[in-house]
């Protein structure tokens, strides 16, 4: 009998979702060797369908999207029940993603900010009699490890065909590593980098400038055109997608094993580099990154050490 | 290590410090509390633990309990880790094992509330105790001394430490921004209160330093770079051209004579502008080096290229005079400096009131120096500018001391040097003098006598803090003189005093570009602006930068009797670490994790020590061991966390932050 594998997600933009049949070709040979018993972005399963599975039945269940109301926490849970390995699939399931940006805020604030004064959705709900329930919507957007047990991580935004290709083959192969290994490279970005060799020893900056502001020579590293590269804080995997198309890297990858806040380790970075010893030319300088958390927090901010803006 | 047999087996130790800490802090509750963490064995509290009873208390719960790491909740850890690391030593721990809490300087001396103090100290101790579990055994680095020593300031401190360090056999360079040694006690005609001859005492000082084998000096230069570390500094040194070339130059002086200018007119910075020099001059005969210098702002030469350059023709076959000389910049190496830089005086005109700068005999105490001088632009003769002897003279303390508009510190100098300038005016003029005081402070060997001899000599001394110095005269008595208004505090009524003089007797300051010849020493400066000491009284020659020492009033105001003595301290400092061959260096270095290293080399630029280096083979950085100093800097910054430091491990310090916030 093939392995049987799910697919869930919670909150995702479908870009994992699409990365998956990114595989081309090789999705069919997946699709040989395993037995899917849920994707319902792909396939007509339901709930149900799931729940009536013996538990510890699936192989492995690939979850992608970061967790933000009471009914991804409840299909999470079921799943890690039905499932003998729940691997966190693109780095918002992995740190939280950009929907955890949402953490600079709260429930309230998002309600007011998109339905205005019209009706903010409620929990529960009296239609014609009936009762009608919506999940509940929380305040705090957490990353999917912080609601289930996560045997291994993909990172990336999403992760990049090579990467679920080689996560794929180390999960099936007969030696997989230790449980709560990101599946990718340990090193910086730098490392697979092209322009690694340009970048100079004493890389100081006086400006900082943003990707509509320059259109940048191709062949020298980022940093050392005033851009606020961060793949020198990046884990590796990518192999510099991005900045073979001469974009900055912004980080989708996470941070290597070794660093436990990705944003106060890039923001650290960032600032060693600047130029100054004059505190207002250094605000100066910095007053060109208009938005530090979206930049330096951008996929990490609900499993960095604050995770949140505090709540008033 | 005996983890093995038994997991971590913490000791924690509060000390009472007498009262110092158990009067701000229940210590006993503290130790109470200590003995319910995870991992500790044993909780004591002592009255004082850095004594041989206290550490013997810890040696002996390590070898009874089997402790394998030590809390000790006491004073800083500049002042007794060294202590208690010794402590784990004779147990057989290895002394990295210990954690230090400092519960008197950040808890018990800074606040009042004694439960909120102790319940502050209860967090603190619940986070080392969590740290000192991922403590990790280190061992101590050594790094060798270089036996040079730079001296930077050639006053009467710098010279003094160049002096016996030289004649400890010691290479010395000197440095000195002014084209001459002496600084201000050069100046000086008599020193108080034995008011011997400043010259006599100084002048053979300062050709010792020009004679001594031991000793470069470098006049009219300045340090302008620091780099590395204590027993091997890299020092830049900036030397601006005389023009007149050192080497040839013979001290004769004749292009002095033979300069285009018949008359000196430009104001001389040494007699404080009460003469004029040339543009090639010397700042006083006994100068030295005995090098004149041409200030090209003033040179005909320089401002138009066509001079008769008489100078030139003066100096002949020597060829000692080149208007092509260069500023250059010399590099060398030492293990230790002394810094020595010195003071300025406070500036008149800031006290308005006392109308320096407004009323010609208004007079300042460093050019009345110039006045009583024999060498002095009047040869010893006090005299105001339209050259009468004053009849009557007022000299008003504290001017730029103990002043909340000025400067709010006691200058320590003033009251003596007032003291002496009344002896001496009333010697050469027989004048009635008049010296308005807050208080009359003389508390150093002699001075006390010298105070009363003053009194015997019939120097009015008038207690108030002047008001103002005024020319406008409100009787016939005052017509033609300097009014001084003043509360007599002890008559209890204001007077007015016409005086012929007014002497100012002016603070003394910290330079003003002292923060930035603190940046390039790496070294603080106190709130006042003078160059902060280790421990003002345990190492009050020594800064927190180890190998850079302090010497003179750029620490403080003092005189020349406590300035020779520290710089003499200050000497014995760096002698010490030079007979000590090496030190041992803390073992707290960054070190990178080479397999991981992307090699993005961000850390490069950022270290102050030019410790780590890009191997361009491997294409990852390396830190060389013997020249980090631990401070953390490429640890923050490498943007992969592959860069580490013992000590200060991600482990160790967010073990610390979650026991802070671990709230009980």
């Amino acid at each position: 009998m093939k392995p049987k594998v799910a697919f869930y997600w919670c909150a995702s933009c479908g870009g994992c979702e699409e990365a998956v049949v990114d595989l081309n070709e090789e999705l069919l040979e997946v699709a040989n060797a395993v037995d899917i018993v849920f994707w319902p972005v792909a396939l007509d399963f339901k709930e149900k369908d799931v729940d009536s599975l013996p538990d510890g039945s699936i192989l492995a269940s690939f979850i992608n999207g970061a967790v933000r109301n009471s009914h991804q926490q409840e299909m999470a849970q079921l799943l890690r029940a039905k499932s003998q390995l729940v691997v966190a699939f693109g780095i918002c399931a992995q740190l939280g993603g950009i929907p955890g940006l949402a953490n600079l805020t709260g429930a309230q604030g998002i309600f007011q900010e998109v339905y205005r004064d019209g009706v903010t959705p409620a929990t529960r709900h009296r239609e014609n009699g009936y009762p009608l329930s919506l999940p509940e919507f929380w305040d705090t957007v957490v990353a999917l490890d912080r609601v289930i047990a996560v045997d291994y991580y993909v990172p990336g935004c999403p992760p990049t065909p090579n990467i679920i290709r080689d996560a794929l083959h180390v999960l099936l192969g007969p030696d997989p590593p230790p449980r709560g290994t990101v599946l990718a490279p340990d090193q910086a970005l730098c490392e697979q980098c092209p322009r690694k060799d340009t970048r100079p020893e004493k890389l100081l900056v006086k400006e900082f400038k943003r990707v509509h502001q320059v259109i940048p020579d191709q062949q020298t590293c980022l940093l050392a055109q005033g851009l606020a590269c961060l793949g020198p804080g990046t884990r590796a995997g990518c192999n510099a997608l991005c900045v073979r198309g001469n974009m900055p890297c912004t980080g989708c990858f996470g941070p290597t094993s070794r660093v436990r806040d990705f944003g106060a380790k890039a923001l650290s970075a960032m600032a060693s580099v600047i130029d100054s010893n004059e505190e207002s030319e250094i605000a100066r300088i910095l007053d060109a990154v208009p938005d530090p958390v979206g930049t330096f927090y951008r996929y990490s901010l609900p499993s960095s050490l604050l995770g949140r803006r505090r709540m008033e | 290590m005996s983890e093995a047999n038994g997991g971590i087996r913490i000791g924690v130790y509060t000390c009472h410090c007498g009262t110092n800490i158990a009067a701000a802090v229940d210590v006993e509750s503290l130790a109470a509390y200590a003995a319910t963490l995870p991992d500790v064995v044993v909780s004591r509290e002592y009255k004082y633990l850095c004594c041989d009873p206290g550490q013997d208390l810890i040696r002996q719960d390590i070898a009874d309990k089997r402790l394998n790491r030590i809390v000790v909740a006491a004073c800083s850890p500049h002042l007794h880790e060294h202590t208690f690391r010794g402590a784990l030593v004779a147990g057989g721990l290895n002394p990295f094992y210990l954690q230090l809490v400092n519960i008197r300087e950040h808890v018990a001396w800074v606040h009042e509330d004694r439960k909120e103090a102790t319940r502050k100290a209860e967090d603190l101790l619940r986070a080392a105790v969590r740290r000192v579990a991922r403590h990790e055994p280190l061992e101590p680095g050594r790094t060798p001394i270089h036996p040079d020593v730079l001296v930077v300031g050639g006053g009467i401190a710098g010279i003094h430490a160049a002096l016996t360090l030289a004649n400890a056999g010691k290479r010395i360079y000197l440095v000195e921004r002014e084209p001459t040694i002496g600084g201000h006690m050069a100046k000086f005609d008599r020193t108080f209160p034995t008011l011997d001859c400043a010259a006599c005492i100084l002048t053979p000082k300062m050709s010792a330093v020009k004679a001594h084998p031991n000793i470069t000096l470098w006049t009219y230069s300045e340090v302008t770079k620091v780099d590395g570390h204590v027993g091997n500094y890299t020092v830049k040194v900036k030397r601006w051209p005389r023009y007149v070339r050192e080497d040839l130059c013979a001290g004769c002086m004749e292009c002095l004579e033979a300069c285009v200018y018949e008359e000196a007119r430009v104001p001389d910075d040494f007699n404080l502008g009460l003469t004029k020099r040339k543009p090639i001059y010397i700042a006083f005969p006994e100068a030295v080096p005995q090098v004149p210098v041409i200030d090209p702002d003033t040179c005909i030469q320089f401002k138009s290229g066509k001079c008769k350059k008489t100078c030139i023709d003066a100096c002949g076959e020597r060829h000692a005079i080149s208007f092509q000389l260069q500023e250059k910049t010399e590099e060398i190496e030492v293990g230790s400096i002394i810094v020595a830089t010195g003071f300025q005086v406070f500036d008149a005109r800031r006290a308005s009131y006392y109308g320096y700068g407004v009323y010609p005999n208004v007079y300042t105490a460093l050019e009345v120096e110039r006045l009583v001088n024999a060498s002095g632009p009047t040869g010893g003769e006090v005299v105001l500018r339209d050259g009468r002897a004053p009849k009557t003279v007022g000299i008003v303390h504290c001017v730029g001391s103990r002043d909340e508009n000025t400067n709010r510190w006691c200058s320590r100098v003033c009251c003596m040097y007032s003291l002496k300038l009344a002896h001496l005016i009333k010697e050469r003029t027989g004048a009635e003098v008049f010296n308005f005081y807050i208080d009359i402070r003389t508390p150093g060997k002699g001075f006390e006598e010298f105070y009363q001899k003053l009194l015997n000599e019939r120097v009015h001394f008038i207690r108030g803090r002047v008001a103002e110095v005024t020319d406008w005269a409100l009787d016939p008595t005052e017509e033609g003189k300097l009014v001084l208004r003043v509360e007599d505090t002890l008559a209890s009524l204001v007077r007015r005093i016409p005086v012929d003089m007014v002497v100012l007797a002016v603070g003394l300051e910290p330079h003003p570009d002292a923060p930035e010849t603190g940046r390039i020493f790496n070294i603080s400066c106190s709130e006042e602006g003078f160059f902060l000491e280790r421990h003002p009284k345990l190492a009050p020659v020594n800064t927190f930068t180890d190998g850079v020492f302090l010497a003179g009033c750029c620490q403080g105001p003092k005189d020349i009797p406590d300035t020779v003595a520290q710089a003499g301290a200050a000497a014995a400092e760096a002698l010490a670490l030079i007979d000590a061959g090496s030190v041992e260096t803390e073992p707290n270095t960054a070190y990178v994790i080479a397999e991981v290293c992307s090699g993005c080399k961000t850390c490069i630029p950022l270290c102050p020590y030019h410790a780590v280096t890009f191997l361009d083979n491997e294409k990852k950085v390396r830190i060389d061991q013997a020249m980090c100093r631990g401070c953390g800097t490429c640890v923050a910054a490498c943007p992969s966390g592959s860069i580490r430091q013992h000590l200060f491990e991600d482990e160790q310090i967010f073990e610390e932050i979650e026991g802070i916030l671990a709230y009980a």
